[in-house]
């Protein structure tokens, strides 16, 4: 014992005499093992993968990826590319991400605002539904809603219908396709009616700063859309019709054809990721809310504002400073828990960013570092929705 | 009169709030009498198999004749006291950490956090000391969802106590390659660590050698949840004030003498509730595991209903799952704002 505390003595006075040995021997040792480390595992990999023949990079992109996907919103059979597959998942990754943000943000905000309620019996129901939708895990949800909800549907032939329009059974949903006339006036109404409500802002803050005088901002904004709109609609002749689905039957083979199909897995998905998703943002909303000092409501009844203006012009301003990046964040979480949901629901739709794609190239057993190219996409996805937002 | 007044209050304050009110009331009408008729008084609860079920009301019989498969996964029958056994003693330990003083407190700390791992491991898999070997590909169910996450959880707190230090350390090499780690593993989806673990990794080891894949996906989850531990955790360290790495610094402590001493206790008390909070996100991740084709709860359940003689039970499978994973994610949140609570007060 005695010699062994001495020699540790020594070593800490020799240390302690040259510095720069604490600075520079951890960081050596690091920099060491982990080359060791890489170099060990890449000196395995690369002997393993000539031994199987498997090929590393991205030439496999060109090739034909010879697999169906069920679902896209560009055309793809299986003669094109895995560069175009790959394109694919992105896009229905983005439209999935993109209802499941909406959907998941408006509900989280009535009921995080709901939870807030001086009504005990509403702010409670709202509690509940926070606890219980954030309680279990986001697979089983998927699987509850696809599995067990959605396979009650019944067959196409004796589809539901709601409201003479709607039709669901157990292949989806049906509703009518939008066909519109003369679309483009319809645009243009928009874009000049945004303007004028633009120019129409200006001057009246401008009036306001002058003489103090205030316009109704919001109900002026609200006509000038809806006359601008009608009268491009009107002069334009813009016409809307529906085409519905039709019931066919083919040898047999009952379908409906003509309007939008939306597909049980993508309303399972979109479904479970915005009640999921919902709860988190319910609770960041309330924190934001919460978060206001009671005397900045008070100091700004006190000047004279209105209730409606102290909530629009105090509250929510500062509420929505410490709301975002904690929902920011949420909308990422969504974005990567739809990756692993779409893979384990819905085999063969290739929602997600491609995993289908993955999957056909792991039982062809051709391009191991497909997995590379899956993650590297990913996390370009991830960052620029970080830029975005 | 009291009463009265109460509901006056907290439910007809004015018209909205009674309109609300009745709303709900109305929805409460609409939705509870079926599902509880489903639930309750038109179920079956007793029975052998899908034939006793009269058909109305859900078919528990399912979930009684298939409990022992969703705790326990396909673990042969006679070899299931052994797990019995082990949860009791977790169970007895954690319970016993309530009521005992804290010299005793610290001993049985360390019997959790560094000789039950192994004592566990040795009850669940066997093969030594005369017990039978148990592989790891008939683990599942309830059983094999505690097992992962707890033992994840235990492994990724040291790493990630390092990686947080790391990422606050001087060294940039150090502090750079923690930057790294944390940032690898947060930008990745579990189920694609999970994957290259179960597919990707028997290609980085010398040909020849097997590791278990539960091991593979064991190692693949600590790494996972040590990033964002070390997230946590460094947001404990970084509200450590100045003036405690100053006086531990002047009182002529070295970095791993102040750190230990001084700094790690009192951070890791704030971090508390930020690390249940991680353990409970891990709890709800399980699940995944289904990808590379270990049958936890969830995908026990799954199988079962595949079963040709208990099709059509899906719903009930699946409610039974979300009620043992809702008891057990919310007794943990509870929990943890309860000590967030009194961590609250004491400071």
């Amino acid at each position: 014992m005695k010699i062994l505390s001495k020699t540790l003595n020594k070593i800490n006075i020799f240390l302690e005499n040259n510095p720069k040995i604490t600075i520079y021997f951890p960081q050596f040792l690091i920099i060491l093992v982990l080359t060791i480390i890489i170099s060990y595992f890449s000196l395995n990999a690369s002997t393993n993968m000539a031994a199987r023949g498997i090929e590393t990079g991205f030439a496999f992109l060109k090739n034909k990826a010879s697999f169906d996907i069920q679902f896209s919103l560009i055309e793809f059979d299986s003669n094109d590319s895995y560069a175009r597959a790959y394109l694919v998942g992105l896009l229905n990754t983005l439209l999935v991400s993109g209802i499941g943000i909406f959907f998941a943000t408006v509900i989280g905000f009535f009921v995080g605002i709901i939870r807030l309620s001086t009504n005990i019996l509403a702010s409670k129901v709202a509690e509940a539904y926070i606890e219980i939708f954030r309680n279990i895990p986001l697979l089983l949800q998927i699987f509850f809603w696809y599995f067990a909800v959605l396979r009650l549907l019944p067959s196409s032939e004796n589809s539901l219908i709601l409201f003479d329009f709607v039709f669901a059974n157990i292949k989806g949903i049906y509703v009518p396709r939008f066909v519109w006339t003369n679309f483009n006036f319809l645009t243009y109404g928009l874009v000049v009616s945004i303007l004028a409500i633009y120019i129409f802002r200006f001057y009246s803050k401008k009036k306001q700063d002058l003489t103090g005088v205030q316009v109704p901002t919001f109900t002026t904004s609200l006509i000038i859309f809806v006359v601008i709109n009608l009268l491009f609609i009107i002069i334009g002749n813009v016409g809307l019709s529906l085409t519905y689905p039709v019931l066919e039957t083919n040898r047999g083979i009952h379908n409906y054809s003509g309007g939008v199909s939306v597909i049980p897995e993508l309303i399972a998905l979109a479904f479970s990721l915005s009640l999921y998703t919902s709860t988190f943002i319910a609770e960041c909303v309330r924190a934001g809310i919460l978060g206001i000092d009671k005397g900045q409501k008070e100091a700004a009844a006190s000047i004279g504002l209105s209730k409606s203006q102290i909530l629009k012009l105090i509250v929510i301003p500062q509420a929505l400073r410490i709301i975002i990046p904690p929902v920011t964040n949420q909308y990422l979480n969504l974005t990567k828990k739809f990756i692993f949901s779409s893979r384990n629901c819905l085999p063969r739709y290739c929602f997600s960013f491609c995993w289908y794609c993955v999957d056909a190239n792991w039982q062809s057993n051709r391009n191991c570092l497909d997995y590379d190219a899956y993650i590297l996409n990913f996390k370009y996805i991830n960052f620029t929705v970080y830029e975005l937002v | 009169m009291n009463l009265v007044n109460w509901t006056r209050k907290n439910l007809f304050s004015n018209w909205h709030d009674t309109l609300l009110t009745f709303i709900i009331l109305f929805l409460f009408y609409i939705s509870i009498p079926p599902l509880l008729s489903w639930m309750f008084f038109d179920a079956t609860f007793f029975g052998t198999s899908k034939k006793d079920c009269s058909g109305t009301g859900a078919c528990w019989v399912f979930i009684q004749v298939w409990l022992k498969r969703f705790t326990y996964g396909m673990y042969p029958n006679d070899q299931i006291w052994r797990i019995d056994l082990a949860f009791i003693i977790f169970f007895f330990v954690i319970g016993a950490y309530f009521f005992v003083n804290t010299k005793i407190k610290k001993i049985l700390f360390i019997f959790l956090t560094i000789i039950f791992p192994f004592l566990a491991i040795f009850l669940f898999h066997g093969g030594l000391f005369g017990l039978e070997e148990v592989e790891t590909r008939v683990w599942g169910g309830l059983f094999l969802t505690l097992f992962i996450s707890v033992f994840s959880i235990i492994f990724c707190f040291p790493i990630g106590v390092l990686l947080a230090m790391g990422r606050r350390s001087k060294l940039p090499v150090i502090r750079y390659f923690s930057i790294g780690f944390i940032e690898l593993w947060r930008g990745v989806p579990l189920i694609t660590v999970l994957f290259m673990a179960a597919v990707m990794f028997p290609v980085f080891l010398p040909s020849g050698t097997n590791l278990d894949k539960l091991v593979r996906v064991i190692i693949a989850i600590t790494l996972f949840e040590s990033a964002y531990i070390a997230e946590v955790i460094r947001g404990g360290l970084q509200a450590i004030p100045k003036g405690q790495y100053d006086a531990a610094n002047s009182l002529g402590m070295g970095y791993w003498k102040s750190h230990i001493l001084i700094i790690l206790p009192q951070a890791l008390k704030i971090v508390i509730p930020g690390v249940a909070n991680t353990f409970i996100a891990l709890f709800k991740d399980t699940p995944l595991i289904l990808v590379v084709g270990l049958m936890e709860l969830l995908g026990m359940v799954n199988m079962a209903k595949t079963n040709p003689a208990w099709l059509g039970l899906a719903t009930e499978g699946y409610v039974f799952a979300a009620i043992v994973y809702f008891i057990f994610c919310f007794a943990m949140s509870r929990y943890s704002l309860r000590l967030e609570k009194q961590l609250k007060t004491s400071n």
